[in-house]
């Protein structure tokens, strides 16, 4: 899954700032960078620093306040079933049963295929999240990797090229987590997308991505962009390798330097690991 | 088997211990015997309501009456509540409107009902509109205003057009406050019936009391307030269990 050159998505020094009460907040400003065809991007920044507003340009959420971000060329105008996003919280639809939210996007006039079609495709993706005993049952039921897992299964049910993710696993449990990074990872190899996943895991960042995008503090800049050295399929061995360390310990570095410098900032934020 | 004994005792048993306190609180001697008729004598003239005066006609009348004013009331109440609720510009202004009319007991209004809709059925169904659709529009702009907002964006990002997320994101999430809409308006209508059959009706259970309080006929008092009662737990039930199918999916506290 290398990338493999055309530029699909570019930040063209794009900038945004909120209007707020206080005055015009800069949240990101003059971030430039492109994803190409088959990336898979991770940014990471501190707390609060603007990643998500980031990513909710490409989703076609937010619109920059200067600069442009083009999707194959054209300016973002909207969300669109070509880019499916699994938000911060879950989004699963809790009045529809396991099933009825896989098949959501399938139902709607932009992508509808007939029942059959639809059937096959649901009990594919139940099957390969593991979900296929819960397909009856309504969301309360699950699990938070349960729950994860089935917003995934839901925006890939659309077929989207690109699959952006805003801290997809954050709330779950070590164990859950490192298994939804190898369902991804497993997922993605044999249904490859263009991937942006947004993370504060340092190791998340190095063992998913093909490029990381590391960005300051608030108002977010792009500190560094760092290339990845391992090519995929991957597995936890990569973990035990030097290279994973020393890019360990450089992006850990430069994340700390822009988590103080935030710090530093009049407003407080967390910062969670 | 034993399970639904078990059940239905439970059930009955705060009943059963209310009529242990009726008797008593009738027996103790605290209060004059006069001013609290029995649970039997109750019971007998309910048996005679009901076979010699048509009682079951008061109490249909009655029921018809909340029927329809819960019904109009709440069908206005549904959009109204809905287009307050999820526009914030509207909430704004419309919020101390709704407040300040629902704060207005419809006793009050009574005078003024008279006036403008006469003494016949519309005065007094006019009233249970009234009370109905500001209690619904309440609970629907409160509802409505705490909609969470990420379903309707991960529907668009699903590829949903504007009437898809109205249809299939917006509704489903409105059923809820609909239903409890439905629930709060029937019970304020039964409350507000007796005040609106005050209005010179000649049937049903508010009028009922009413006639048996000018000639201080107790017993008959307290069976139209049981029948209230009961009639008005009924609907509750119903309503309950309509919620319990369509709202599966909640998640709620104890179950
Ligand atoms: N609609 C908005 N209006 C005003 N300010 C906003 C809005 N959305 C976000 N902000 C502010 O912009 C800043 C960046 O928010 P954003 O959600 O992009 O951060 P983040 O990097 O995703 O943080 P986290 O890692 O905690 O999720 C925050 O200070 C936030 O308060
Ligand atoms: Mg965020």
């Amino acid at each position: 899954m290398s990338a493999s050159g055309l530029p699909r998505v570019r930040f063209d020094h794009v900038t945004l700032a909120f209007d707020t009460p206080k005055g015009l907040l800069p949240v990101v400003e003059d971030v430039s960078y492109d994803i190409r065809e088959g990336d898979f991007v991770a940014v990471i920044g501190p707390s609060g620093c603007g990643k998500t507003t980031m990513m909710n340009m490409l989703a076609g959420f937010q619109a920059p306040t200067a600069g442009r971000v083009l999707l194959d060329g054209r300016p973002v105008t909207g969300p669109g079933p070509d880019r499916g996003v699994m938000f911060q919280e879950y989004g699963v639809f809790p009045w529809l049963t396991v099933e009825e939210n896989i098949a959501f996007g399938l139902t709607l006039k932009a992508n509808r295929v007939p029942a059959r079609e639809r059937a096959e495709i649901c009990r594919r993706y139940l099957d390969l999240m593991g979900l296929a005993a819960f397909a009856q049952s309504y969301p309360k039921h699950l699990s938070g990797g349960m729950r994860q897992r089935l917003a995934l299964a839901r925006a890939y049910a659309v077929r989207p090229q690109f699959l952006l993710m805003d801290e997809p696993f954050g709330a779950l449990d070590a164990q859950t987590r490192s298994n939804m990074q190898n369902l991804l990872l497993e997922i993605l190899a044999v249904e490859r997308k263009t991937v942006m996943l947004i993370t504060h895991s340092v190791e998340e960042a190095i063992y998913l991505a093909s490029r990381i995008v590391i960005v300051t503090a608030r108002p977010a800049r792009v500190r560094e962009i760092v290339e990845v050295p391992f090519g995929y399929p991957r597995d936890e061995a990569i973990h035990e390798r030097p290279e994973f360390g020393e890019l360990r310990s450089h992006i850990r570095d430069l994340v700390m330097d822009e988590y103080r410098a935030q710090q530093g900032q009049v407003r407080p934020v967390s910062f969670s690991e | 088997m034993k399970d639904g004994l078990r059940r239905s005792l439970l059930v009955l048993s705060p009943w059963l211990a209310l009529v242990a306190v009726w008797y008593a609180v009738r027996l103790s001697g605290l209060v004059n015997p006069a001013l609290v008729p029995a649970p039997h004598a109750v019971a007998a003239r309910f048996a005679d309501l009901l076979w010699n005066q048509g009682l079951l006609t008061d109490v249909a009348v009655s029921t018809r009456r909340v029927f329809v004013g819960v019904a109009v009331g709440i069908a206005l109440a549904v959009p109204v509540g809905f287009l307050i609720g999820w526009f914030r510009a509207a909430r704004q202004f419309a919020d101390p409107v709704v407040n300040f009319f629902r704060a207005l007991p419809p006793i009050a209004l009574i005078p003024l009902v008279i006036v403008y809709f006469g003494v016949d059925e519309p005065a007094k169904i006019v009233i249970l509109i009234y009370a109905s659709f500001f209690s619904g529009v309440i609970v629907m702009m409160e509802g409505v205003a705490q909609t969470n907002p990420l379903f309707v964006r991960v529907a668009h990002t699903l590829g949903a057009t504007p009437t898809e997320v109205f249809g299939r994101v917006i509704v489903p999430l409105t059923v809820p406050h609909i239903l409890t809409a439905l629930r709060v308006a029937l019970g304020v209508s039964w409350a507000t019936l007796v005040a609106s059959e005050l209005v010179a009706a000649q049937r049903g259970l508010g009028s009922m009391i009413q006639n048996a309080s000018t000639y201080f006929l107790l017993d008959v008092i307290y069976v139209g307030i049981i029948c209230i009662g009961l009639v008005a737990l009924l609907m509750d039930l119903a309503l309950r269990r309509l919620s319990a199918r369509f709202l599966a999916w909640q998640e709620r506290a104890g179950s």
